[in-house]
């Protein structure tokens, strides 16, 4: 039998605010365990909560960027159940009327455009931490966490395979960075991702029964989790199993998912309007205020690379892959006006030398203004390609700028055409027997020659000028 | 609507409150006269009426974002049974 795999993925974002949804507590990471929980945070009897502007902004934000339905007026609700790591014994979230519903993204997978359908995305604060490695029969509770903001964003179960389950959560995570809603940090717990995975006969109507895979913090968890999961799935039905509905953990460990609580647990919420909390109005002054500020997006910049630079959708969905690169291309491309040129360095060279220091584009020894300068001297002429990649290196060893660099270490590619006869006149004299083969017709020979004539001039002969001297020669 | 024995212990486990059954059965009763009062209000015709999340008509006032808190853990903890490096201490939980 053929099966057919669905995903829907619910994502939590932390947002980037200063301090709580609920309080004035920082959420700055890593602090010392309770320093940063306030006595709204720890639930002390009488305490009231007080909304965070920021926080309704983001989510406004993210409405805008997704265009998504904002609801005009958005009502906190009482997710009820019992966690130590919980103090007041519910969550304050959102469930009948969340502030934003609808809206699509766009993924690439494949080569191929797919859209993705987003059913709702809503405010709620963050738990606090358990910690039962460090104790006999007790659990340590870190609060510090409790109250933070976060946009948990639900998507339809559009998704057909983990390649597009992941390309989804990347193009997410991208996009909640990209507008500076969220940090993205997935170590720290920025971006959680809980998967929805069921399968089905291929042309059935109906979705089977679906497993939720809990709290993943990496792309290639999420890849892997799923794939087992799909995998095992498949498996059991085959075997005559039935799936039952059921919370699972990943281990990345063991690269298994294990079940957490079937259905018979599932918690009852007994979800109610907080009485704590007004309605939240949003007013439309706001909403346009919040619109003119949005920067511009990663759709419009991929479009706009394509017909700017002549880049290839391909390489704009990379390019724009964060905010930083994106910007650090556009200002290297207008500074040289070569722009697939830049985009070839900056995905080719600066990406890989940046991956094996383990920087990323923020922190690129090469500014965007010197890679531009670079470029610029391939495409006068002064630089081959092999030249450039030693000014690159200058650069990146912060050894100045281009033209210091090229000149310092006599990188310059040769242009005077009578010094390079000359050494071509040499090379043949030196290689009778190749030159005889190649009057003989034996292609191969020539490139060889080339070789012979790039290395005596130590790499600074312009292979193109060398090739049409060589020709002459020859005839 | 009413209430059976079994749906007041369930809610009882859910609130975490410990009840035995002749609590249960008077539980039982003040509950269902409770859900009489619901019902009478129920019976109001709502037709045309946008439901209301609040008693009030009036909306949520926001906070602008930033730190107004500063660190009370000492006299927090001071209050709780266990703790230790920071920590409030629970009875292990482990899911």
């Amino acid at each position: 039998m053929k099966w057919e795999t669905v995903i829907g993925l619910e994502v939590h974002t932390q947002l980037a605010t200063q301090s709580k949804i609920f309080s004035g507590s920082s959420t700055a990471f890593g602090a010392s365990p309770n320093t940063q929980a306030s006595a709204v945070d720890i639930a002390l009897p009488g305490v009231l909560p007080v909304l965070n502007k920021g926080a309704v902004e983001c989510a406004i934000k993210f409405a805008l960027a997704i265009g998504a339905t904002l609801n005009r007026i958005n009502v906190f609700d009482r997710k009820n159940y019992f966690y130590p790591d919980l103090p007041k014994g519910y969550q304050i979230s959102q469930l009948a009327k969340p502030i934003v519903e609808g809206g699509a993204l766009k993924i690439l997978v494949d080569g191929e455009e797919r859209i993705i359908n987003l059913t709702r995305a809503h405010l709620e604060e963050d738990a606090g931490k358990s910690l039962h490695e460090n104790f006999q029969g007790v659990t340590g509770i870190d609060l510090n966490r409790a109250g933070t903001p976060l946009l948990e964003i639900v998507s339809e179960p559009e998704m057909r395979s983990s390649a597009e389950a992941v390309a989804y959560a990347r193009a997410l995570h991208t996009l909640v960075t990209w507008i500076g809603i969220c940090d993205g940090n997935m170590q720290e717990g920025s971006f959680r991702v809980d998967a929805n995975v069921s399968v089905r006969p291929v042309g059935q109507a109906e979705f089977g029964t679906r497993r939720e895979i809990k709290n993943l913090n990496s792309f290639r968890f999420l890849q892997q989790a799923i794939d087992y999961e799909v995998r095992w799935q498949i498996e059991t039905l085959e075997d005559g199993g039935r799936i039952e509905q059921a919370t699972v953990l990943f281990d990345p460990d063991t690269g298994e998912t294990r079940m957490m609580r079937s259905k018979e647990d599932a918690h009852d919420y007994r979800y109610f309007p907080d009485p704590d909390l007004l309605p939240v109005k949003l007013d439309e002054d706001w909403i346009e205020s919040v619109r003119a500020a949005l920067p511009e997006l990663p759709a419009a910049m991929q479009l706009r690379f394509q017909n700017d630079f002549g880049v290839s959708a391909y390489d704009a969905g990379l390019l724009t892959g964060s905010r930083a690169l994106a910007e650090y291309f556009e200002a290297a491309a207008r500074a040289c006006g070569q722009g697939k040129l830049v985009a070839n360095w900056v995905m080719g060279e600066l990406s890989a030398t940046l991956n094996k220091a383990e920087l990323d584009i923020m922190q690129s020894p090469v500014s965007s203004r010197q890679l531009g300068a670079l470029v610029a001297r391939i495409q006068d002429g002064t630089l081959s390609g092999k030249l450039a990649k030693q000014v690159f290196e200058g650069l990146w060893e912060g050894a100045g700028e281009v033209d210091a660099i090229i000149e310092a270490r006599g990188l310059k590619q040769m242009s005077d055409s009578g010094e390079l006869e000359k050494i071509i006149d040499e090379v043949l004299a030196a290689n009778q027997k190749s030159v005889e083969e190649i009057r003989s017709g034996k292609e191969k020979a020539f490139n060889a020659l080339i070789g012979q004539v790039m290395k005596a001039s130590k790499g600074k002969a312009n292979p193109a000028q060398v090739n049409d001297l060589l020709k002459a020669k020859l005839q | 609507m009413s209430l059976s024995p079994d749906d007041v212990k369930r809610i009882a486990r859910l609130a975490r409150i410990e009840i035995d059954d002749s609590q249960a059965l008077a539980s039982q009763s003040q509950l269902n006269s409770i859900f009489d009062l619901i019902a009478t209000m129920q019976a109001v015709d709502t037709q045309g009426i946008a439901p209301m999340a609040h008693a009030q008509e009036v909306y949520q006032r926001l906070r602008a974002d930033s730190v107004t808190e500063t660190d009370h853990h000492a006299a927090f903890q001071a209050i709780a049974p266990a703790v230790e490096n920071g920590l409030y201490l629970v009875p292990k939980v482990i899911e």
